[in-house]
């Protein structure tokens, strides 16, 4: 038990995706100007991170075993696949939930923390709960980290700063501020 | 990025092939002596630069970058990466339906990464370590998608080839101005060879991922400065030869 929740809480904050591991920057510089869009795509992610542990587990479990070096394509693929069949069923079932989540969806396909999630899962072994609990902190880690960011935009857009600094050098100067921060997590649990 | 004000040389000649305006011979000729190769090639590197013209491959940038070495070798992989898919990419173009382009694209990108991993880890197992995960993820790096879906997806295999080293090139450029920087702060040594004397004190922060985004943060203010700075030059001659007329 304490080993799952120490998973979850690595992935939420000591280990973030996005400030840590600089994953899932594309959404988090490009999607983080307003809070409620951030959160949603945020939640969107985890949905997706979710399915995705599952898919990796199975893949991991009863596909790759025989071939190994098919590994990056069949994860590729399958996460690809997987976001448009979400994409579809969500479609017909709710569609107020699907308008939501709007163009986010698809673009979660390239969003290299879904595929970061999938190699590290791998890379640790985990099985199927301990990679459902990891898929999780790590989504909402990135939630936590793109809805902080999109705080902190809406206050810069209304402070006079330069032409020249404002855009991405700004976001990524306030990125590296927020890290600083996160570090202080680092000290949350003793390394085990 | 900069629009170019007139028509490539590449595309005014087409524009002539469809016209029939001139024998196709001599088109032809002038196809082949093509000087656009050379400015595909060297446009990725300064002007059109992935990452500080179009802030593209944020992630490998920053999570590679703690040290010269790994981004040389992070660089030299994407270089691989994106030559081999652009050709292949540029080559296949006739045979790739619309409909489900990406896909194939990123199929592509993930054969020639997959490659990539395998030597490098024959090769030069220590780095692939420091690496890790992020050499598998250079199939979701969006500058080598991007290059595919707005380049090589248009044009001749040996264009794309040009375009593709020049694009990469600026990427590794990227990568060894960033890498540098923070080795030499938060290390005190460049490629493991020690700068200072013995009383450095390493920066350790800039190793750490916070340095990582206030470094290329800074690079990206220098970038938008030396740009903003020659913007200023061109309309300063402009309003002087508007004078001496």
């Amino acid at each position: 038990m304490s080993d799952l929740l120490w998973i979850f809480i690595s992935a939420l904050l000591v280990n973030n995706f996005v400030l840590s591991y600089f994953l899932g920057l594309c959404p988090f510089l490009g999607v983080s100007g307003r809070l409620d869009t951030a959160f949603r795509l945020g939640l969107a992610n985890i949905f997706v991170m979710l399915v995705t542990a599952f898919c990796t587990w199975a893949l991991n479990t009863y596909v790759l075993i025989y071939a190994p070096y098919l590994r990056l394509i069949s994860f590729i693929v399958v996460i690809a696949g997987t976001v448009q069949f979400i994409e579809m069923v969500i479609k017909k079932l709710s569609p107020a939930l699907f308008r939501a989540l709007g163009i986010f969806l698809p673009l979660i396909t390239t969003n290299c923390a879904i595929l970061g999630l999938a190699i590290f899962t791998t890379n640790r072994g985990y099985g199927l709960v301990e990679g459902l609990v990891f898929a999780l902190g790590a989504g909402g880690g990135f939630t936590l980290a793109l809805a902080l960011m999109a705080g902190l935009r809406q206050e810069t857009e209304l402070s006079t700063v330069p032409d020249l600094v404002r855009g991405t050098a700004l976001n990524l100067i306030t990125a590296g501020i927020l890290s600083m921060a996160f570090m202080g997590f680092s000290g949350l649990f003793s390394a085990t | 990025m900069s629009q170019p004000s007139e028509m490539s040389i590449q595309e005014r000649i087409k524009v002539l092939w469809r016209d029939h305006a001139m024998s196709r011979e001599e088109l032809a000729r002038l196809w082949r002596e093509n000087p656009d190769f050379a400015a595909e090639l060297t446009k990725g590197l300064w002007r059109d630069n992935p990452v500080f013209a179009q802030v593209l491959g944020m992630c490998p940038m920053l999570a590679v970058t703690n040290s010269a070495v790994n981004a040389v070798a992070m660089g030299l992989s994407t270089l691989f990466v994106l030559v081999g898919s652009s050709a292949m990419v540029a080559y296949l173009k006739g045979w790739i339906p619309r409909q489900i382009r990406i896909s194939c694209y990123v199929i592509i990108i993930a054969t020639f990464v997959t490659v990539a991993d395998f030597t490098l880890q024959a090769l030069a197992p220590g780095v692939h370590k420091a690496l890790g995960a992020f050499i598998p993820l250079i199939v979701v790096n969006c500058m080598i998608l991007g290059r595919q879906e707005a380049f090589a997806s248009k044009t001749s295999v040996s264009l794309a080839v040009a375009d593709a080293i020049g694009m990469a090139g600026g990427f590794l450029f990227a990568l060894l101005a960033l890498g540098s920087v923070r080795e030499i702060l938060g290390d005190g040594a460049l490629f493991g060879v020690r700068l200072f004397g013995p009383d450095f004190e390493p920066w350790v922060i800039m190793i750490l991922p916070p340095g990582g985004f206030l470094v290329l943060g800074l690079l990206l203010l220098l970038f938008g400065w030396l740009k903003e700075r020659r913007e200023r030059l061109i309309l300063r001659l402009a309003e002087l030869e508007g004078q001496a007329q």
